[in-house]
Formats: structure tokens, C-alpha cells, sequence
């Protein structure tokens, strides 16, 4: 009964002209329009920071090579780095939790829907500031562009006197901005989980993927204001002539290198806690399992969220800590891979067993699974606080945490696209087009990040514009360039299958993966108001129970 | 979907179900990354104790703000009473509370605004002097900006008040704003003990 009310959901927007549907995007507080437009703005800089990427990487196919200035090669590493995290990870990742978390809990939207539309429009026009930069960094000096000082922006290279112009400013004001937008959603979702659960869905209940936004927007509050203070600081010293990081009045460059990365770190798993959150509702729909130790699921994310607050100086082991504090961050760093190693165990025990169904969310989770291995593999050795002086500033580095990036967290943001596409849009994502898509960014990532582990290996270092020839660098690099254009044709041909899904794709219906989570339950997409009745939930997967009156779920759990 | 021989079973009826009120659950999110705002900068200042290159010192121009202290703890009380008393439906009683917690708000602002003009017109003592300005007045003056956002707000309920437009029923916002500003007076706690009493 309950379905058919929630399946007869009429759309009243469709009737109004094209710019009475533009305005109703713009002023809407509905929580699965403002997570769209996140996840849409979110893509759109994906594909400026990821051609800015292949730029770098054009410049770097051969030696000696002279595509773009030095100074462009900066402007372009600053901002390639800075857009992925704020700009793309962050917007990406909220915009799913955004539309899912109500949707699974059973909600008719998040706890403060204005907050959540403030917090989105401060994101969208603080991303375009930064971007704005190329045009207005050069300021009343007549210096500086986009900004050139790294994503991480280290002291005192900020500082008055070593950057003119407004670049820096530029960085600072936009990320700033974008900060306070992901508190307001952090806040929201630390609301809405706790208060606005539909009935019979205790904690314990909750879909894996709630859990980890909870987790995720403890992190998120906890760890984005040390990058807002940190940032605030430098604007004193930049504009009222203080001297936190001014190291000719006695103030500390490493204090800002602590500040950032206490920042850093967690920000890390920000990005990442989300890859697996999608991980844990894709594969058990798709190995017909239910997900592998659920229980220990939940307190190795709340563990790793802990744990995530306490190693960020294993990003620092080369700027001369006392031993005790390399000890103290090499053994967290170490400790955080057993909780992390648990959720990868977890996961192959869901597979295990099942009867797996080889759709493109499925290729993408098993792709995210191998390559995270290797990823977190390869930060254990990071780690090692010697190994790190050793490698520390090359192209190692540079593999290892693009590995985790894009192996682990692009790979499931794919994953999750493919999977929820049809519940948002109501068609299916073409499955050729998809397995082209999932094939070709496979290749085109090991081919660019491979190579790179042993160009790091043979001491190459990162943010140069170039290397001289007979090095041993030559073939590595040419390598990688050649991935990142496999790479990038597979995006093409990824937006290519979103465009023509959306005219031409198969009709989705409600459930077109046989899943088991609330969201399912209602149409393709969802009306405004998500469900018609309150759902009522006995189990942790509600729709199974729904669909097997004969054997519910809430008899063994 | 199941088969038609296969018998159901009958789903046991869901228990009684209250959860958090989301306001709440709201404010205590923000007090948290504000705490985690606080502690960068307080982090900031401890670090920085005894390393100016130059004077003034601590001990050459602060002198703990005593009596200011004493009157933003007792606003955090009489907040208190303002929202036990709205809560009982007495409106004139709240209303009388919540004045004595904005002059005592005011008061607190006033006196930081004389000890600023004091320490830059008299010592010619400012952010940009030496590490001790800089960590001074931006952990002073953040604390004293939440205490401007708390006092905007507590005036736009007085003005509600005035206008007859605050009722039991708003025991609950006003109480959401009570714990906002209980977490103002504890962070002057902590900013307290470390600039006029570790830092000294």
C-alpha cells in the first residue's frame, strides 16, 4: 500500500516555461535539487582542474620541454591541487550525502534546508573566486595571477613580502568561503542523522553509508576550522601587519605547517570515508549479500575518524621533529591502517561467496578495492619515518596520494554515479558506454600512476617544470602523459554517456537494482516531499523485508 | 518478489519513538567547530608565550579585567533565570532578566573597548608591535566578536520582547541561544586563564 501512494508522485514543475524551472532551481532548499547542483558543480570543475592536470602532464612528457612558463607550471599545480579537493572532492561528496542521507533515514529532507541552501551558494561562489583569481590577481601591484604557492600554501612564502599581488588573498578568501558552506552541511547532517530518522530506525540501524556521514561531518567540524584559523591568521598578517607566521619577528613557519595539516590529514579521510561509504551500499547489492559485519563496519569508521585527528605530522617528518614526535606520528600512522585494513576485509568477506553481478558500479567498487589496497600499502611505507626522509617531495608521493584519490575515491564516485544515477534522473546509464568508460580510465590510471611510484623511486621530484634528459626519467614520464590522455577520453566518453542517458536511457522504475535501502522505495526521481508516508523500518535493510514477507530480516538481527 | 505459498510473517509493531529535537543537536554541532576554532588560536597564543623579540611584555601593560570577568559570568546566570522564568509562561520576569544579560553583555564590551583604547593610545601597543600584540588582540578580539554576535542577537529577542512577540512557546529558541552564550562565557574561561593568568 505504502508503495503505490509514493509511486503515483505527479511532478508540477514540469509544466512551467524554461525560465520558471531555472528560478526553481535557484531558490529551491529541496535537499536532492542543492545535492544535484553540488555534484553537477562539483563535475564541472572536475573537468577544469582535470585538463589543467593533463597540461602539466604535457608539459612533463618529454625533457626539456617548453609548453608552459615556469611560473604557469606553478599557477597550474596550486590550482590543479587546490580545485580537486575543495572544489570537486568536497562538493561531490556532500552532494551525495546530501540527497542519500535523507532518502535512506526515511526523511523528508535535512533538519535546516535553508542552511543547506546557504551553504551550497557560499560553496558555488567561493569556488568561483578562486577561479576568478587568473583574472583578478593581479590586484593594484600589477603582480600575480591565480595563486602559485602550493595547495598547501606554506609560511612564509605567503607572507607580504614573498607574494605580491592579491593571488594569495585570492586562495585564502575562497577556501574560506567554501570552509563555512561544508560546516553548514556538516551541521545539517550531524542534525538530521540524530533527529530526523524515520520510525523503528534506531542507530544501529542505519545504512553503512549514514553511519559514515556521521562520521564524516564529525571530521568536518572538528577539522575544517583549523584551516579557517590558520587562514584568518595569515590574512592578519598579510593585511594588519601581524606576524604569526613571520619568521623575522620571531614567528614560526612549522607552526602553519601544524595548523595546515592538523587540517590535511583528516581532510584526507573526508574524501576518502565517502569512497567507502558508496563501497558499502554497492557491493553487497551486487554480490546479493548482505554487508559483511556490519557492527565492526561502524566502529572501524568511528575508529578511523578518531584516529585520523592524531597523525597529521607524518606529513612533516623532513622538517626536523624530535624523535619522540616522529615516533609518536609514524606509529599512529600505523595504527590507523588496522581499522582501514578491516573495512577492506570486510568488504571481500561481503563478496565472498555471493553471486556477484558484473554491472559497472560493481567493476568501479572492484577497481576502488584493489587500488586502495595498494594505496594504503604504499602510505604504510610513507610512514616509516625514514623511509619518508628518504622519498619525501618526489613523484613517489605524488603516486602514493593520487592512488587514493583517484583509485579510491574517483573510481567510487563513478561507482556511485552509475548506481544512483537512475533513482535521480529516472534512466539508466548506458551499460556499453559505461564498461568503454570503466575499461579505459582503468588503463589510463595505471599506465599514469605506476610509472610514477618508480620515477619517484629514482629521485625525481615534485613541482618542477620540467627534468633534464639521460636521467632515467624519460620513458616513465612519457608513460604517464599517455595515461592521462587514455584518462581523460574516458571522462569524455563518461559525459558523453550521461548526455545521451538522460534523453535515451532505459526507463530506471524505483528499484532497478533489486536494492534493499529506503531510497529505493520511492520513484525515480523522488517527489519533492521523498516519501508519501513515513516509512516505517524493522531491519537494516527495509526493503528486503518489504519484498520477503516470508523471511524478514529483523528475525536474525 | 515472494512466492504466494510462502506465509508472511507478522512484522512485530514499532516501539514508542521520540528522538533529539534538531535545534538542539544543531547548536551543540556548531559550539563544537567553534571550540575547534577557539582552540587554533589559543594553541597559537600558548606557543607564542616568552618569544616576542621586543616589548612591551605581558607583565608591562595587562592587568587582569576583574570586574568584567565577574559580569560575564553572571550574565551566563541570569540567562538562566530569563529561560527558566519564559519557560513558566512569566514573560515580564524573562524580559527583565534578559536586560540585566545585555547590560551585563554591554558592560563586558565596554570594558574590553577602554582596555583596547588604553593599550593603543596610551602604550602604543598593537597587532603588528611584536608576537605578543599579534596573539593578543586576534584571541581577544575573537572572543569579543562572538560576544558582539551573541549581544545583536539577545537584542533582536529584547526588541521581540518589547513588541509582546516572545511567548512560552519560544522557551526553546531562546534557550538554544542561552547555550550559545554559556559557550561565549566559557571560552572567556579559557582565554582568561591563558592571557592574563599563564601568559603573565
Amino acid at each position: 500500500m505504502e508503495q503505490e501512494i509514493a509511486l503515483t508522485a505527479v511532478d508540477d514543475q514540469a509544466a512551467l516555461p524554461l525560465v520558471g524551472r531555472l528560478h526553481q532551481w535557484v531558490v529551491t532548499v529541496d535537499h536532492k535539487r542543492l545535492g544535484l547542483m553540488y555534484i553537477g558543480g562539483g563535475l564541472f570543475f572536475f573537468v577544469i582542474a582535470g585538463l589543467q592536470a593533463v597540461t602539466m602532464r604535457l608539459q612533463l612528457a618529454f625533457p626539456d620541454n617548453h609548453l608552459v612558463a615556469p611560473q604557469v607550471f606553478n599557477r597550474l599545480m596550486t590550482m590543479h591541487g587546490t580545485a580537486m579537493v575543495f572544489l570537486v572532492g568536497m562538493p561531490i561528496l556532500t552532494g551525495f550525502f546530501n540527497y542519500l542521507v535523507p532518502l535512506m533515514i526515511g526523511a523528508r529532507d535535512l533538519a535546516f534546508p535553508r542552511l543547506n541552501s546557504f551553504g551550497f551558494w557560499l560553496w558555488l561562489f567561493g569556488a568561483l573566486l578562486l577561479y576568478f583569481s587568473y583574472i583578478g590577481g593581479d590586484g593594484l601591484y600589477g603582480a600575480g595571477s591565480a595563486p602559485d604557492v602550493g595547495w598547501f600554501a606554506y609560511a612564509p612564502l605567503t607572507e607580504r613580502a614573498f607574494s605580491r599581488g592579491n593571488s594569495t588573498d585570492y586562495w585564502i578568501l575562497s577556501i574560506l568561503l567554501t570552509s563555512v558552506g561544508s560546516t553548514a552541511t556538516a551541521i545539517n547532517i550531524v542534525a538530521t542523522t540524530f533527529s530526523m530518522r524515520c520510525k523503528g530506525m534506531a542507530l544501529g540501524k542505519m545504512p553503512v553509508l549514514v553511519w559514515l556521514a556521521l562520521v564524516v561531518a564529525f571530521l568536518m567540524l572538528v577539522a575544517l576550522p583549523p584551516l579557517s584559523a590558520a587562514q584568518a591568521m595569515l590574512l592578519l598578517d598579510r593585511y594588519l601587519g601581524a606576524h604569526f607566521f613571520d619568521t623575522q619577528a620571531g614567528g614560526s613557519a612549522i607552526l602553519w605547517q601544524h595548523f595546515f595539516w592538523i587540517f590535511g590529514h583528516p581532510e584526507v579521510y573526508i574524501l576518502v570515508l565517502p569512497a567507502f561509504a558508496f563501497a558499502s551500499e554497492i557491493i553487497p547489492v551486487f554480490s546479493r549479500k548482505v554487508i559483511f559485519g556490519y557492527h565492526v563496519m561502524v566502529a572501524a569508521s568511528c575508529a578511523i575518524g578518531f584516529i585520523s585527528l592524531g597523525v597529521w605530522a607524518h606529513h612533516m617528518f623532513a622538517v626536523g621533529m624530535t624523535p619522540a614526535g616522529n615516533a609518536f606520528f609514524a606509529a599512529s600512522t600505523m595504527l590507523v591502517g588496522v581499522p582501514t585494513g578491516i573495512k577492506i576485509f570486510n568488504w571481500l568477506g561481503t563478496i565472498w561467496g555471493g553471486k556477484l553481478r558484473f554491472r559497472v558500479p560493481m567493476l568501479f567498487s572492484l577497481g576502488f578495492l584493489f587500488q586502495f589496497m595498494v594505496a594504503g600499502l604504499s602510505g604504510i611505507m610513507l610512514g616509516v619515518a625514514p623511509f619518508d626522509w628518504q622519498l619525501t617531495d618526489t613523484y613517489f608521493v605524488v603516486a602514493h596520494f593520487h592512488y587514493v584519490l583517484i583509485g579510491g575515491i574517483v573510481f567510487m564516485i563513478f561507482a556511485a554515479i552509475y548506481y544512483w544515477f537512475p533513482k535521480a534522473t529516472g534512466r539508466m546509464l548506458n551499460e556499453r558506454l559505461g564498461k568503454w568508460h570503466f575499461w579505459l580510465f582503468l588503463i589510463g590510471f595505471h599506465l599514469t600512476f605506476d610509472p610514477l611510484h618508480f620515477a619517484g623511486l629514482h629521485g625525481m621530484p615534485r613541482r618542477i617544470y620540467t627534468y633534464q634528459p639521460g636521467r632515467g626519467l624519460e620513458g616513465l614520464n612519457l608513460l604517464a602523459s599517455i595515461g592521462a590522455v587514455v584518462q581523460a577520453l574516458a571522462v569524455l566518453i563518461f559525459a558523453v554517456n550521461v548526455l545521451y542517458s538522460l534523453a535515451n536511457g532505459e526507463e530506471a522504475g524505483p528499484d532497478p537494482w533489486d536494492a534493499w535501502t529506503l531510497e529505493w522505495s520511492t520513484t525515480s526521481p523522488p517527489p519533492e516531499y521523498n516519501f508519501a508516508i513515513e516509512p516505517e523500518v524493522r531491519s537494516r535493510r527495509p526493503l528486503w523485508d518489504l519484498k520477503h514477507p516470508e523471511d524478514p530480516d529483523w528475525q536474525y538481527e | 518478489m515472494a512466492s504466494a505459498a510462502a506465509t508472511p510473517i507478522p512484522a512485530p509493531a514499532v516501539e514508542e519513538w521520540t528522538l533529539p529535537s534538531r535545534g538542539r543537536v544543531g547548536v551543540l554541532a556548531l559550539i563544537l567547530t567553534e571550540s575547534a576554532f577557539f582552540s587554533i588560536f589559543v594553541a597559537a597564543y600558548v606557543f607564542y608565550i616568552g618569544k616576542s623579540l621586543s616589548p612591551p611584555y605581558p607583565r608591562d601593560v595587562l592587568s587582569p579585567p576583574i570586574v568584567n570577568t565577574v559580569c560575564l559570568l553572571s550574565s551566563s546566570v541570569s540567562i538562566v533565570f530569563a529561560v527558566r522564568a519564559l519557560r513558566m509562561g512569566h514573560t515580564r520576569v524573562f524580559g527583565m532578566w534578559w536586560l540585566v544579560t545585555l547590560a551585563l553583555g554591554l558592560e563586558f564590551l565596554a570594558g574590553t573597548a577602554l582596555e583596547w583604547h588604553r593599550l593603543i593610545y596610551r602604550e602604543h601597543f598593537t597587532i603588528a608591535t611584536n608576537l605578543f600584540g599579534t596573539t593578543y588582540y586576534s584571541l581577544v578580539g575573537l572572543h569579543a566578536l562572538h560576544v558582539t554576535v551573541g549581544l545583536v542577537m539577545i537584542l533582536i529577542v529584547m526588541v521581540l520582547t518589547a513588541g509582546g512577540h516572545v511567548t512560552r512557546r519560544d522557551a526553546e529558541h531562546t534557550e538554544l541561544l542561552s547555550w550559545y552564550w554559556h559557550f561565549v562565557d566559557a571560552v572567556w574561561v579559557v582565554v582568561f586563564t591563558t592571557v592574563y593568568v599563564i601568559g603573565r
